[in-house]
């Protein structure tokens, strides 16, 4: 069993982080003119979707939000003891010329952002491509760098961060969680 | 649910789980061939080899884009044109692709368990694309994710299977796949095509058209395979298509609701009557598009994933 080592974020502090993203996303693109969202399952979803109800609060207008499943992107299938489940990518808007920002939950080595750019440059050829992220753990293995973060956290690589959210976790905070003692 | 064989051989070795996993698979395949760019590199690197001992356009067709639009190199062996018309032995043509380091074989061959012969043989994956009146597994995947797609449930569903039962592996993969699922299955023939002992495998047996069409969700209509028949088991296609072949006239008795399926190629005016087949109960083409969703599936399944 992990052992929950630390909590770093609470409801107010997720729902603070979202809020400072949505407008740091509307002083950056200078509007949400021909913004669009798409979050990487499947919490990256959920946030991008908050991410998208905070805009409108603030612009009067959500930007469209799209769902990336980057399952048949990776580049580790061969390494995993279990095979990762495909689920659809939902993209009902053309990326085509848009400034599209990318949500995921944790940013970690930046596999997962690469194989995002990937599956998203194979849909159309977006004007420009940002990334925004609830936690920034460091140890990046690839030169990726997040637009927009939540929270730095330095964390050792024997740590995890755990991103809870209602929608999927029925409760709301950021945990670093350590593996038991040897 | 993870995806732990080595081989997709039979529907009889498969239960519900592994079905829904490969349906689900393929339900988010489907979103590739609407996209502008048709490739995604899951299996780039691999390499599939289509070993097939039979003619086949569609399959062979079907697996070929699959395994394509996944990154995958793809090669292509018939009988005809290889060593097989020189002589050589079906394992000793397996252990030459071997030495090839393919990642899966997919096989279509005359005689049943051919496919599993080769799993035996083989290190790599083997997919069983049709294996003589046995089985033939991706088909009867790609039906019952056409039923599923329409019909938004498989559960409680009632299928009944039409035509030449005895030489059809397209229906014995069905009976097994649609039975693990919860399906109601009745087969309906002429007597002689129909096997004895059908019953076994859970089904039941009809063998008057009239009485099987006006209760069912599903109509599965099979291809007269006058090819594997060896003696006269039908007295003539015009008898054969005039009581057996589906109409609009007889198709009046059937729900509104109801889906025509066939696995083709299609007997224009034997089993199907052109405006049936080309009308709007038909699920035909959905069959097709879903085809190339299936093996998709099954190829990603097979190569993907596991621990090395």
């Amino acid at each position: 069993m992990t052992r929950e080592k630390a909590q770093v974020l609470d409801e107010q502090g997720i729902d603070r982080a979202l809020t400072r993203i949505a407008h740091e996303i509307l002083e950056k693109t200078q509007g949400a003119q021909g913004l669009s969202l798409v979050g990487i399952r499947t919490r990256g979803v959920s946030l991008a979707r908050r991410i998208a109800d905070k805009i409108r609060a603030i612009e009067g207008e959500a930007p469209p939000v799209g769902v990336l499943d980057i399952t048949l992107y990776r580049d580790d299938l061969g390494l995993l003891a279990e095979q990762p489940t495909v689920k659809a990518t939902e993209i009902p808007f053309a990326i085509k010329g848009k400034t599209v920002v990318l949500v995921d939950d944790v940013l970690f080595t930046g596999r997962t952002i690469r194989a995002a750019l990937d599956a998203l440059i194979d849909l159309g050829r977006p004007r420009m491509i940002q990334l925004a992220v609830l936690v920034d753990r460091g140890h990046r293995e690839l030169p990726i760098r997040p637009d927009y973060v939540g929270k730095n956290l330095p964390t050792s690589r024997r740590e995890a961060v755990a991103v809870l959210l209602k929608e999927h976790d029925g409760e709301e905070r950021v945990v670093i969680q350590e593996p038991p003692e040897e | 649910m993870g995806w732990k064989r080595k081989d997709l051989l039979t529907m009889q070795e498969l239960d519900a789980g592994e079905i829904r996993t490969i349906l689900d698979t393929a339900e988010s395949m489907k979103e590739i061939a609407t996209r502008e760019i048709k490739k995604v590199p899951a299996l780039r690197g691999k390499t599939i080899v289509n070993l097939f001992y039979e003619p086949s356009t569609r399959t062979r067709t079907s697996f070929e884009i699959a395994g394509k639009w996944l990154s995958a190199d793809v090669v292509n062996f018939s009988a005809s044109g290889s060593s097989v018309s020189k002589g050589e032995s079906l394992l000793d043509t397996a252990k030459n692709i071997e030495a090839m380091s393919p990642d899966v074989v997919v096989v279509r061959h005359s005689s049943s368990g051919t496919p599993q012969l080769l799993a035996e043989a083989l290190r790599c994956a083997v997919v069983n694309a049709g294996d003589g009146a046995h089985e033939h597994p991706t088909q009867a995947l790609l039906d019952l994710l056409t039923i599923r797609e329409k019909k938004a449930h498989l559960e409680g569903l009632h299928v009944v299977i039409i035509g030449d039962i005895a030489h059809s592996r397209v229906a014995r993969s069905n009976i097994h796949g649609m039975r693990k699922v919860g399906m109601t299955v009745t087969v309906a023939g002429p007597p002689t095509l129909i096997p004895p002992y059908v019953q076994e495998l859970g089904v039941k047996v009809s063998h008057r058209l009239e009485d099987v069409i006006a209760d069912v969700d599903v109509i599965m209509m099979l291809r007269l395979q006058q090819e594997r028949m060896t003696a006269g088991l039908i007295p003539s296609l015009r008898e054969y298509s005039r009581l057996w072949g589906l109409t609009l006239d007889k198709l009046a008795a059937a729900r509104p609701d109801v889906l025509i399926m066939h696995p083709g190629p299609v007997n224009r005016g034997i089993e199907l009557a052109p405006d049936v087949a080309d009308g709007p109960y038909s699920v035909i083409l959905d069959q097709v598009t879903n085809g190339m969703a299936v093996r998709m599936a099954v190829l990603y399944l097979l190569t993907g994933g596991k621990a090395q």
